[in-house]
């Protein structure tokens, strides 16, 4: 996989070179789940794209060090601004997640702690990344709470998350990554649990963010549609394996059979089609 | 062929209306879906047809040339099933699939356990292999055609569908379009259908509903929906954001 052209002021913000992601089974063997992905980001959105098991969340969590214990990670190079991820010390690795790194998970119910106010929640990553005074740090609470779409943070900041309803909660999360002002985020199905009409108002906050504060963003989701239409580039992959990268706006001009399946499956309105079209899996497409 | 008829159902939960005045008719053999955002009721709409939740005001009945079993009854809950939403919360972890598929069978005494078992799975495509699985053996396309197994089990006329495929992906999903697509017209069944997903509705229904906040919005045609002819903005502004993210020029 050739990486695309860059335009040349499109710093290098993250660079991953042939990353794997191994897991030990019962017998302690271990096997990849993310076999060899390389790729280069800037200050731009990119899209990761793939089926349930095609490794796009592993991908993403191993550039933050959140692989779960016991896996193997190793990459001829994981960089972010010429910081080696993984030969890093730990502290500074600490450092920069939550602090320059941020991501964002798929599910508010489950990723947000229900016995802490999300007030207190949002304060947490300040106090981690940068220590200010009660007052201040409240005032910046509040900010962020603003910044995301919310009417009334004061309010929203002294509810708990058992209180707000999934869009609220997502949006509470992303006023707590983005605290911190970040460079890169990390966006693990930002909005699969969420409504369609209330996905597109998470989308357009994020958005607004990016280009305001010129963040790079890594967006993972398994909804081709959804990303083609969000970011600029989009990471196609299947088990394990980038099968292609493409611009956003040259989707529908995919050459690999497996994005063009995937996007020739989803039902159309206006283009009924009966029966759908269905992926036939090639054992080509996992190999190299 | 048996088709179903609800006159304004009413259901409320601890004084707040979750269904207020909910009519439709789904013509035998057809299928009938309910569109609308989390909160809208739709869910509870099917709840309330199968005896889940509890009906305040309205009516539901099976319609038919032939007698048709009244609500409630044992036979009626053998001609409608319903499949569920999470192929991964609907299944006890604990039973393997032969026993999932039978204890419908038992509930109501019917026979010819094994080869119905068998049938059962290779109509939704599983192999017998799969029979004396458990569902964490299984993938999530996997564990909804089990789902599908189990309601078919009983030869229902009725087929309730809360969000089939939302937890599947996009291949997967296409699949088991097509089973229930294939399934309905071999055996005539009239389904109705639950989605937020309004290219999955139109793609499997012919007639549909629109709900928000317990009311219905607009009722129509697939065919109206997908040439653009909706009357109600709120349809609108579904097929507006089921068409992906819009930037607004900075």
């Amino acid at each position: 996989m050739r990486a695309m052209q860059q335009p040349p002021s499109a710093r290098t913000l993250l660079s991953v070179e042939d990353l794997h992601v191994a897991y030990p089974d019962r017998e302690g063997r271990y096997g990849d789940v993310v076999r060899g992905v390389s790729f280069t980001l800037g200050r731009e959105r990119l899209g990761i794209v793939g089926e349930s098991g095609s490794g796009k969340s592993q991908t993403g969590r191993a550039i933050l060090g959140l692989s779960a214990p016991g896996a193997r990670v190793s990459a001829r190079q994981l960089s972010f601004d010429g910081i080696p991820l993984l030969t890093c010390a730990p502290a500074q690795r600490r450092a920069l997640r939550g602090g320059r790194i941020a991501m964002v998970l798929q599910d508010p119910k489950f990723s947000l702690d229900p016995v802490m106010n999300i007030g207190a929640q949002i304060a947490e990553t300040l106090q981690a990344h940068a220590p200010m005074p009660a007052r201040q740090q409240r005032e910046r609470v509040l900010q962020a709470l603003a910044a995301v779409g919310i009417d009334n943070p004061a309010r929203m900041a002294g509810l708990y998350p058992h209180e707000v309803s999934g869009g609220m909660g997502q949006r509470a999360m992303i006023a707590m990554m983005l605290i911190a002002e970040p460079e890169l985020l990390i966006a693990d199905e930002p909005t699969s649990a969420l409504d369609v009409t209330v996905q597109l108002q998470v989308l357009g906050i994020l958005d607004k963010l990016v280009a305001e504060r010129g963040m790079g963003l890594i967006f993972i989701s398994h909804d081709l549609r959804l990303v083609s239409s969000f970011c600029d580039r989009v990471l196609v992959m299947y088990a394990g394996r980038v099968v292609e990268e493409i611009a956003a706006t040259d989707l529908h001009r995919a050459q690999h059979p497996y994005t063009r399946g995937l996007l020739n499956c989803l039902p159309r309105l206006g283009a009924a089609r009966h029966p759908l079209p269905v992926l036939d899996r090639q054992p080509e497409w996992a190999q190299a | 062929m048996i088709g179903l008829n609800c006159e304004q159902l009413r259901v409320v939960f601890d004084g707040y209306a979750a269904v207020d005045g909910v009519s439709f008719d789904v013509a035998p053999g057809t299928s009938f879906g309910i569109v609308g955002e989390s909160g809208s009721g739709k869910s509870t709409v099917l709840r309330a047809i199968c005896g889940l939740a509890p009906l305040q005001q309205g009516r539901v009945r099976l319609t038919a040339e032939h007698a048709v079993p009244e609500p409630g009854s044992k036979a009626f809950r053998r001609q409608v099933q319903m499949v569920f939403q999470d192929p991964y919360g609907s299944l006890h972890p604990r039973q393997t699939v032969d026993r999932i598929l039978a204890e419908p069978l038992a509930i109501h005494g019917l026979g010819d356990a094994e080869s119905r078992i068998e049938r059962s799975l290779a109509e939704v495509g599983l192999s017998d292999g799969f029979r004396f699985r458990y569902p964490h053996q299984l993938s999530g396309g996997q564990r909804q055609r089990i789902a599908i197994a189990r309601a078919l089990i009983l030869q229902p006329q009725v087929l309730l569908l809360d969000e089939p495929t939302s937890a599947l992906d996009a291949s997967v999903q296409a699949e088991v379009l097509n089973l229930l697509e294939a399934l309905r017209e071999q055996r005539q069944l009239s389904f109705v259908m639950v989605s937020h997903d309004l290219a999955v509705v139109t793609h499997l229904c012919q007639r549909l509903m629109v709900m928000q906040r317990g009311r219905v919005v607009e009722t129509l045609a697939a065919a109206d929906l997908a040439a653009h002819r909706v009357e109600a903005d709120y349809t609108r502004a579904l097929m507006q954001a089921s068409e992906g993210f819009v930037r607004r020029a900075a």
